[in-house]
């Protein structure tokens, strides 16, 4: 549905997108993760034509965005990073703003009033878009990138800035959306990512570092696991005796974190799960574990074994 | 494209400076009107009121276009219009008819003043109608140099303060216009000294030559515009 070759951006004498390359498949949900300063805006932006490509070519549905424009960008619903939004229009007259702007056929009552429902901004219709809240201006944002019913989706980090709550409900309709189109959702943010992906490509300093599966990436990374132990107990001993727990390759104590408890961050060997026999070791001893949770990898670890795996790979295919 | 030429003219009535500008315009050159016809009947003084008029629209139609595609540019809905199935000269040419628009209405409705001169007198129909479409072509371009020159920046005073020196520059050239030393460059400088294209409409004539230098001249500058967007997605 979506091919990117080859793609390079070059602002000034600044590589912001190097030679990237991936594809989207029809109906597939797709992460697109990296640090801030990674490339990804400038990568969405190539891909739905505000910007054109220093070299290489973005085909949305078999078409070049720079070729064929308009048909291409018919199929787009795009959510820039900063919602484009005309603050002195009201809800209603934007959405039918866009609607015109996109040369709509449908219905147009009705092709509103059900994005309306899906993005859950009817109460707000009639208001001031300069008047709403951040998450409001955030879902009107993804309401104009819905209208006329684009086959692929693009949102460019669309949960930024909103409260938990928020995040679920867009992270649940972004969910939902995946039934029927095909998505891409750049963020930093990695639980997001697996929590709605399909599939996860990773680029960081403009260069694609991965290009797998949720699950694949996940475990590739995940292999070696860190988490955090809530244990009371004399410090010293405890420090010793954990030490010796099959699995677990290094302690750190962390210190007091509430009344009676220690906490030491544990981190165990790859692909072991050292939780077992740590259970068993401070129930002998008679030492309370009153919390233990694993410690979610920031994307610096991610970027770190990733690219320090592709080093290992790349140096092992140099030997063969 | 009509939906940005609608929406921009709608916005222009939802923000003050559609009204400042109807309202401002219609005021000064109801003035002029009266000091230059009806307060003197002759020739020379309808000129005058013309020519006046040019100055008047050499500020204030700066204040119409400033905001065309400066704002989008600040606020970063211009990712929404060049990300739509429109091309960029559809969005350029909806935004400078909503200006275009904006003022020749105005200027319409200022025009009924010289109804007035026909209830005291006998005026000379063809030098009138001569000079509203020489004023209202040259307005026309003073549009497009609005546009144009909106597409350059995100702030709208810098905009604004531009096309007034650009507009005024142009006028002065025909007063420098000789005194100007290489003749190479009084020959391309002349090209664009408007005024003196402007003189065969004060003698009452419809120059075709005149007529085309000045819709050639505001389509160099959407030509422009269109160019300093297609420019800046490749930088
Ligand atoms: N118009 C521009 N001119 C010059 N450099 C730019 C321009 N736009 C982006 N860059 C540079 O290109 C690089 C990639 O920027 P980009 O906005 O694509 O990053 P990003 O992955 O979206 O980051 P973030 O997570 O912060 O949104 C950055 O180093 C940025 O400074
Ligand atoms: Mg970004």
């Amino acid at each position: 549905m979506i091919e990117i070759k080859n793609l390079c951006k070059v602002f000034g004498d600044k590589r912001a997108v190097d030679d990237v390359s991936f594809r989207v498949e029809e109906g597939e949900i797709m992460g697109f993760l990296g640090p801030n300063g990674a490339g990804k805006s400038t990568t969405l932006n190539i891909l739905t034509g505000y910007l054109s490509a220093t070299s290489g070519t973005c085909l949305v549905d078999g078409m070049d965005i720079l070729e064929q424009p308009l048909e291409a960008k018919r199929n787009i619903g795009f959510l820039p990073e900063m919602p484009p939004l005309y603050t002195d229009m009201t809800v209603k007259e934007y959405l039918n703003f866009i609607y015109d702007l996109k040369g709509c056929t449908f219905p147009r009552e009705q092709h509103l009033r059900e994005i309306c429902d899906v993005v859950k901004i009817g109460d707000v219709f009639g208001r001031l878009i300069g008047n709403l809240s951040k998450g409001y201006r955030q879902r009107v944002g993804i309401a104009q990138a819905l209208i006329g019913n684009p086959r692929v989706l693009i949102f460019d980090e669309p949960t930024v800035g909103l409260d938990p709550k928020q995040i679920i409900d867009i992270r649940n309709l972004i969910r939902m959306l995946g039934k029927e189109h095909t998505i891409i959702l750049s963020t930093h943010i990695l639980p997001e990512v697996q929590a709605v992906c399909d599939r996860i490509v990773v680029i960081n300093k403009g260069k694609l570092v991965a290009n797998e599966k949720t699950e694949d990436l996940v475990t590739a990374v995940d292999g070696s696991r860190k988490m955090v132990a809530k244990i009371v107990g004399p410090q010293e001993d405890v420090l010793k005796a954990l030490r010796t727990v099959a699995g677990i390759r290094t302690v750190e104590v962390l210190g007091k974190r509430d009344t009676d408890s220690i906490s030491y961050l544990i981190e165990s060997e790859e692909r072991v799960d050292a939780r077992k026999p740590l259970f068993y070791m401070l129930s002998t001893k008679g030492w309370p574990l009153v919390g233990l949770e694993g410690v979610e990898l920031s994307l610096e670890d991610i970027f770190i074994r990733l690219v320090g795996e592709s080093r290992r790979k790349s140096r092992k295919g140099g030997e063969g | 494209m009509f939906a940005i030429y609608k929406r921009e003219l709608r916005s222009y009535f939802i923000t003050p400076i559609g009204y400042i500008f109807c309202g401002v315009f219609l005021l000064v050159s109801g003035l002029l009107f009266y000091q230059c016809t009806l307060a003197r009947q002759s020739m020379d003084s309808l000129n005058m009121y013309f020519l006046l008029l040019i100055c008047v629209f050499a500020i204030l139609i700066p204040l119409l276009t400033m905001k065309l595609l400066a704002e989008d540019r600040r606020s970063k809905t211009e990712q929404l219009l060049m990300t739509a199935p429109v091309s960029l000269t559809g969005m350029i040419l909806g935004k400078y008819f909503a200006a275009l628009t904006i003022y020749g209405c105005t200027f319409l409705v200022n025009a009924f003043n010289f109804v007035l001169l026909y209830r005291y007198g006998n005026p000379n129909t063809a030098a009138i109608f001569a000079n509203i479409l020489g004023v209202f072509l040259l307005g026309a371009a003073f549009v497009a140099i609005g546009l144009f020159l909106s597409s350059l920046t995100q702030n709208q005073l810098i905009a604004a303060v531009s096309s007034i020196g650009v507009i005024v520059a142009m006028l002065l050239l025909y007063l420098i216009g000789d005194a100007i030393p290489y003749a190479w460059l009084r020959s391309v400088l002349q090209w664009f000294s408007v005024l003196d294209r402007y003189i065969p409409f004060m003698n009452q004539s419809l120059s075709i030559p005149a007529v085309v230098y000045y819709l050639s001249l505001s389509a160099v500058f959407v030509f422009l515009t269109v160019r300093v967007y297609d420019k800046r997605r490749w930088s």
